[in-house]
């Protein structure tokens, strides 16, 4: 799984009998014990263990709920009750669960933006970037369905509306509703496929997660300078480096997570999907979770259904474009004195179209939401081609030690202790 | 066809929200109340509770259901604490339905581990003798109302500490105190009332609580415990309606705080741990020293 040889060595006459018929441990010691990783990485590097951690909390807490939840839209509401008064831990369970999601797209937003603004999605990490585009386009079905299951106001509508969305596609899109529905409507045949899908989706992440990691370890890992690794001096390896970093970070993201499970477990959701599904009362506003807002800004600021619907669609679909539409050469924003700003008035573009997602279409919003858009789709195609032309960047280290220790000194120790890959775990 | 209805619900979805968000612009906001059990060391009052389930009982349940509470949980930790003895009397005082062993409908008396059962036998008899539309259920009835706070207080709201979560509380608190004279002018059309609190002002419920109405049982020297006023039967009302809708409100604020502090000296070990193992490597350099590129 890595373009850097294993370093593994099996001691037990056992071990050896297995490693000879399948070398699966020394494909894991070498993509997570003596894989090298740049000793400059900061914080925003641990996002991968943290994203990791989520998505396996969600596995494993939503196999937990399906086995006490019932997907029919007269039982659906009931036994996600049962699950929050009756089932031991069920309300643990259950909120885990509702508010993993979004944690987990509050970490999957950091990784992106690391992304960005480290430069991760450029040569040679094309795909690697672009399994993660595709992550996250599973991840954001997984929670739109997810989101129905309830059987809520909020979900019953959020789901009418979205698959109208899907409606609107030209030629097949009318196909494409009714066998979502499974019938003329949104439904109880509606929410059982929901169901099904939902439990299905998560899998398919794992999957393409293991590509992900997989073109990860072909390329290696990007870092703050966006300068490649030149000697074993830039790179420490995983165990135990990463591996404690991950682990820390991972903790301080837990307590995170554990204070909005325990003390704002409702916060992150709406009222009204307490409310049982009525399809005869539309709810005073239908508004997404937090994390499609942006995105729901985008729908809505386009007059035309069918616009709206493309804009919003490609909205997504142009990350995977990045690694061709930027043309500097230097990966690190840190580098780059003016794309820099950019990427950081974009950032704040969508923090507003996030803002204008939760307001009412009306008046300033809809012209703020045009305003946002525009610049949204701008940064792709307009400030990532020019200004990577005609930018001048900082002076950069000549290596990622230079840039750790100052040019020309020496660590006492070299970047690769001696010993330390074969042996990680010698000092006690 | 399909793809009409899709079109119109789209539609409908983008305007309505336009619609309702005029309804709301004179409608203040709920006064927030204190609550024994907002904050991170909030518990119930048992007491209160009692009350709560005593105005329910006495005033509410003759239109409102409560669909999810079992009489069970009236005795269980964390809620009113009635002894299982009370609960035994009070699910007798209930007749629930059940089949015998030829088929037949009869009544029983409830057992505690009935839900309490329903003032109408379904939504639909509810809505005919309710002006057409069903009462809530009481069950989650306090996570399923809220109001907006608006930015920035909807960021300040979700923080350790400052922040709040009993919109939904105050806001049945403030329905049940909001009842008003309408202002000069204002129509308040057959089978409905005028009420400061609700969206639009005009609710479908009659003003269900006066001074006096509910008496609660005296204190140890004879004197009432607290006032039997509209304001005070609201509050009891309203925190037995957070309890409802999160019984395990309290073992789920003393299991998060066992976790994330467990979480943070588990953290703070690791840091050390982390500064321990990075040593051996010279140290660890958080990205770029910035001083350090100066000299480039």
């Amino acid at each position: 799984m890595s373009a850097h040889a294993s370093t593994y060595v099996p001691k037990s006459r056992l071990a050896k009998w297995f490693e000879s018929r399948l070398p699966i441990v020394g494909l894991v010691h070498s993509s997570f014990v003596s894989y090298p990783v740049p000793r400059n990485l900061n914080y925003f590097w641990t996002f991968g263990a943290i994203l990791m951690a989520m998505l396996i909390s969600q596995i494993v807490t939503g196999i937990w709920l399906a086995m006490h939840y019932e997907p029919t839209a007269a039982g659906a509401f009931n036994s996600v009750e049962h699950i929050m008064r009756d089932v031991n831990y069920g309300w643990l369970l259950r909120y885990m669960h509702a508010n993993g999601a979004s944690m987990f797209f509050v970490a999957v937003y950091i990784h992106m933006f690391r992304a960005l603004y480290y430069g991760s999605y450029k040569a040679p990490r094309e795909i690697l970037y672009i399994l993660g585009v595709i992550i996250y386009l599973l991840m954001m079905a997984t929670a739109f369905l997810g989101y129905t299951l309830p059987w809520g106001q909020m979900s019953f509508w959020g789901a009418t509306v979205i698959t109208s969305i899907l409606g609107a596609i030209p030629v097949v899109g009318d196909t494409i509703q009714s066998l979502l529905w499974g019938g003329y409507s949104v439904g109880s045949p509606t929410l059982n496929r929901f169901f099904s899908l939902h439990y299905l989706l998560p899998f398919m992440i794992l999957g393409v997660v293991v590509l992900h990691v997989w073109a990860l370890h072909v390329t290696g890992q990007n870092n703050p300078t966006g300068i490649p690794i030149k000697s074993d001096k830039d790179t420490v390896p995983f165990t135990p480096y990463a591996t404690i970093k991950d682990v820390f970070a991972s903790m301080v993201f837990f307590a995170f997570f554990a204070y909005w499970i325990f003390y704002q477990p409702n916060y992150l959701g709406h009222a009204d999907n307490y409310i049982p599904a009525n399809p005869a009362v539309t709810p005073a506003h239908i508004v997404p979770e937090w994390y499609f807002l942006p995105f729901y800004a985008i729908l809505r600021a386009v007059p035309d259904k069918l616009g709206g619907v493309v804009l919003m669609f490609s909205a997504v679909l142009i990350l995977a474009l990045a690694p061709w539409l930027d043309t500097s050469r230097i990966r690190s924003a840190n580098y780059r004195p003016i794309y820099r700003q950019f990427l950081w008035l974009f950032v704040s573009v969508c923090v507003a179209l996030g803002y204008l997602g939760a307001m009412p279409p009306e008046g300033g919003y809809v012209i703020a939401a045009r305003l946002c858009t525009a610049y949204y789709f701008a940064h792709f195609l307009l400030v990532m081609p020019l200004v990577g032309l005609f930018e001048t960047p900082k002076p950069m280290p000549g290596s990622i030690l230079d840039s750790v220790t100052g040019p020309g000194k020496q660590f006492s120790g070299s970047g690769m202790p001696v010993g330390a890959a074969a042996a990680p775990s010698s000092k006690g | 066809m399909t793809r009409l209805i899709a079109a119109s619900v789209f539609a409908a979805t983008l305007g309505l929200a336009a619609a309702s968000a005029e309804d709301g612009h004179d409608t203040p906001h709920p006064p927030r109340e204190k609550w024994s059990f907002s904050g991170i060391f909030g518990r119930f009052d048992e007491a209160q509770l009692q009350r709560g389930f005593q105005v329910y009982k006495e005033v509410c349940s003759s239109c409102h259901s409560m669909n999810f509470v079992r009489f069970r949980n009236l005795a269980e930790e964390g809620g009113p604490s009635f002894s299982t003895g009370q609960v035994k009397a009070l699910a007798a005082e209930y007749k629930v339905k059940e089949q015998n062993d030829v088929g037949e409908d009869v009544d029983r008396p409830a057992r505690p581990g009935d839900a309490v059962p329903p003032p109408f036998p379904n939504e639909k008899a509810a809505a005919a003798a309710n002006g057409g539309k069903a009462p809530p259920d009481f069950s989650v009835l306090s996570k399923a109302r809220t109001y907006s706070r608006g930015f920035p207080w909807f960021l300040i709201d979700a923080l350790p500490f400052v922040g709040y979560t009993e919109h939904g509380v105050d806001y049945i608190h403030a329905i049940l105190t909001g009842y008003e004279d309408p202002p000069d002018g204002k129509e308040t059309p057959a089978g409905t009332y005028y009420n400061i609190y609700y969206p639009g002002h005009l609710i479908a419920m009659p003003k269900p609580l006066s001074d006096g109405q509910v008496t609660y049982a005296k204190g140890a020297n004879g004197e009432p415990v607290v006032p039997e006023t509209v304001n005070q039967y609201g509050k009891d009302i309203a925190a037995f309606l957070a309890w409802t809708a999160e019984p395990h409100m309290m073992a789920r604020k003393a299991l998060g705080f066992r976790v994330i502090l467990f979480l943070l000296i588990l953290s703070g070990l690791l840091y050390y741990v982390k500064k321990k193992v990075w040593a051996k490597a010279g140290g660890e350099v958080h990205g770029l020293q910035p001083e350090l590129h100066k000299t480039y």
